[in-house]
């Protein structure tokens, strides 16, 4: 059969469906990174211990209004899907493009934004698990009591508060090294959640840590996260947002940057 | 459409050109990879890249896979630009790669490249062609050497390509996997594929190629079929152990060169039985004769090693 096929111009078959090829690329990547401990140990089970020891094990004193096992689950959930987006993108396109897998896949005709909504599906899920797991537990051990909209609404906006690091995961990885790519993401990744309020109540923070806070990335989604369960400190809604869209934005472009360099050194 | 740049293939031997390096020159930085460099592939023959580690092989295979960009010259594939996607659907590559997806199965990865392709194999003919029938639920990082070079093999052909490209296919292969390889490139000429193969083991490109091009500096220094490529150095190679010096051998009829080889000489005679005859009648005593013919190793490394008279011959 294949060597009738040989003969014929290979222009005479329809092209592979588009759609196919992302969602086969998304899936791989999804199980990869499952099958992968380092990955889907750390950004899932940090979130989920953090939790059960500083909310469901330790006290049940409130914070900023609401129980503590309420507000840590936007706290840890934005800390879940940061680390699940972060080490999704950065980690894997650091690999690939510095040992060589990325060009074996750019010798094949697979069209590159397959490639890259693929690793984006892939994150994606896995911040969506990180929170729903956040979410059983709270229901199930900490005496939360959310409304199906408000928990739905919560889920919604920690996994659209994801997609700027998956932007800033894309810079990571087109300047980080394969080796050096998860040391740099925890540079990144460790001190910006705690000067968010993402492991001490923000309120808990020393002034000036507060000051920083407001450019930080983390910070804004937190905030975003924490008006769903009302407790909201920060200004308005669309200020968060936009700070967030702006970040993202700054980060395509460094990774666009990191492109061109790749392309460059390719003549 | 580009349909009417897309060449039919009509079997080995029609001898049209379906890839193209026209004057290429490649440079990284300072670094000097490719001069004047000019390569043709033509339909149905494999054609060996023969050179040492940092001739310029894969930096010329990677030209042809459109994932680099020549400084100067001109680079085509089935007469268009080698980086475009309707060229790559014809084309496969097995490249040397450092780490590929550990936890992935056999057939994960098989499937996955497969869904590129607008008329792939399908995973049982893949699958049987590389030899991995038996392997297909395995992960990645759990199968030997050997057995992760027929993935990338797998990867190569799964698309049904026209013209493949092996860089390197049997690095670091034992004798039985490189030959169980062999025999899978070997099935796909005979399909009528066309094989472009970097190799710097010279006997590879003997058993498997129809035509070699020998690359050292970045340039072809010689090109031709493997016996033609073998003539240039005629005649046969004499090991043996002798107490006569250099010199007194060098003017017997039939010699043309000697050198020390640990305990013993090896003559390069261009006339192995007049220079036979010459050594017992002069040395008595000589022993541990051995006779072979000259390799596709000798012509390449008195090829590689005179680049003056090699560019002559280009």
């Amino acid at each position: 059969m294949s060597s009738v096929s040989t003969s014929m111009p290979a222009v005479t078959f329809p092209r592979p469906n588009p759609l196919q090829i992302c969602f086969k690329e998304a899936k791989y990547e999804f199980l990869k990174c499952l099958r992968t401990p380092m990955y889907s140990v750390s950004t899932m089970l940090f979130p989920i211990m953090f939790y059960v020891l500083f909310g469901l094990v330790m006290g049940r004193q409130m914070i900023g209004g609401i129980s503590t096992t309420v507000y840590l689950i936007p706290a840890y959930g934005t800390f879940g899907v940061m680390g699940a987006s972060l080490v999704g993108t950065a980690a894997t396109l650091a690999s690939d493009r510095g040992l060589g897998w990325l060009e074996v896949k750019k010798a094949s005709p697979m069209p590159m934004y397959a490639y890259f909504l693929g690793k984006l599906v892939m994150s994606v899920m896995f911040s969506t698990v990180d929170v729903l797991m956040l979410l059983t537990l709270g229901f199930a051990f900490g005496g939360v009591h959310l409304p199906a909209l408000v928990a739905a609404k919560l889920v919604l906006t920690l996994v659209a508060g994801s997609l700027p690091f998956c932007a800033m995961g894309l810079a990571i990885g087109y300047f980080a090294g394969p080796t050096s790519a998860p040391a740099v993401i925890n540079i990144f990744y460790l001190p910006m959640s705690f000067c968010s309020g993402l492991w001490m109540p923000f309120m808990f923070l020393p002034k000036f840590i507060q000051k920083i806070a407001v450019f930080l990335p983390p910070y804004h989604l937190s905030q975003l996260a924490f008006r769903q369960v009302g407790a909201g400190q920060g200004g308005p809604a669309l200020w968060h947002w936009e700070s967030l869209i702006g970040f993202a934005l700054i980060c395509l472009g460094v990774a666009w940057v990191g492109h061109q360099r790749d392309q460059r050194a390719n003549g | 459409m580009p349909t009417a740049q897309v060449l039919p293939i009509h079997g080995r031997r029609s001898h049209q050109t379906v890839a193209q390096l026209q004057d290429v020159t490649k440079n990284f930085g300072s670094v000097r990879a490719l001069l004047d460099f000019n390569f043709s592939v033509r339909t149905g023959e494999l054609t060996a890249l023969l050179g040492p580690n940092g001739a310029g092989k894969t930096t010329a295979i990677k030209l042809l896979l459109g994932l680099l960009r020549p400084t100067s010259g001109h680079v085509s594939v089935f007469g268009a630009d080698p980086s475009q996607a309707i060229t790559r659907t014809r084309v496969g590559a097995m490249l040397q790669v450092g780490r590929v997806p550990e936890t992935l199965r056999v057939a994960e990865h098989i499937d996955l490249f497969s869904s590129y392709y607008p008329n792939p194999l399908s995973m049982s003919e893949t699958l049987a062609i590389a030899g991995l029938e038996d392997l297909r639920q395995r992960r990645f990082g759990d199968l030997s050497g050997g057995q992760k070079q027929r993935v990338l093999f797998a990867l190569a052909i799964c698309g049904n390509p026209d013209l493949l490209f092996l860089d390197e296919p049997t690095v670091g292969l034992d004798v039985a996997a490189r030959h169980l390889l062999w025999e899978e490139i070997r099935h796909l000429l005979s399909r009528g594929k066309t094989v472009v193969l970097t190799t710097h083991y010279l006997e590879e490109a003997d058993a498997l190629a129809d035509r070699v091009a020998v690359i050292n500096k970045g340039s072809i220094i010689a090109e031709g079929t493997p016996s033609e490529i073998k003539a240039r150095t005629a005649g046969k190679k004499i090991r043996c152990i002798t107490q006569l010096p250099p010199a007194v051998i060098r003017n017997i009829k039939g010699v043309m060169d000697v050198r020390a080889d640990r305990e013993a000489v090896v003559i390069q005679a261009n006339d192995a039985e007049s220079a036979l005859r010459g050594l017992l009648s002069l040395d008595l005593e000589i022993s541990g004769i051995e006779v072979t013919s000259a390799g596709l190793e000798d012509a390449f490394l008195a090829l590689t090693r005179d680049d003056s008279q090699g560019d002559q011959n280009v």
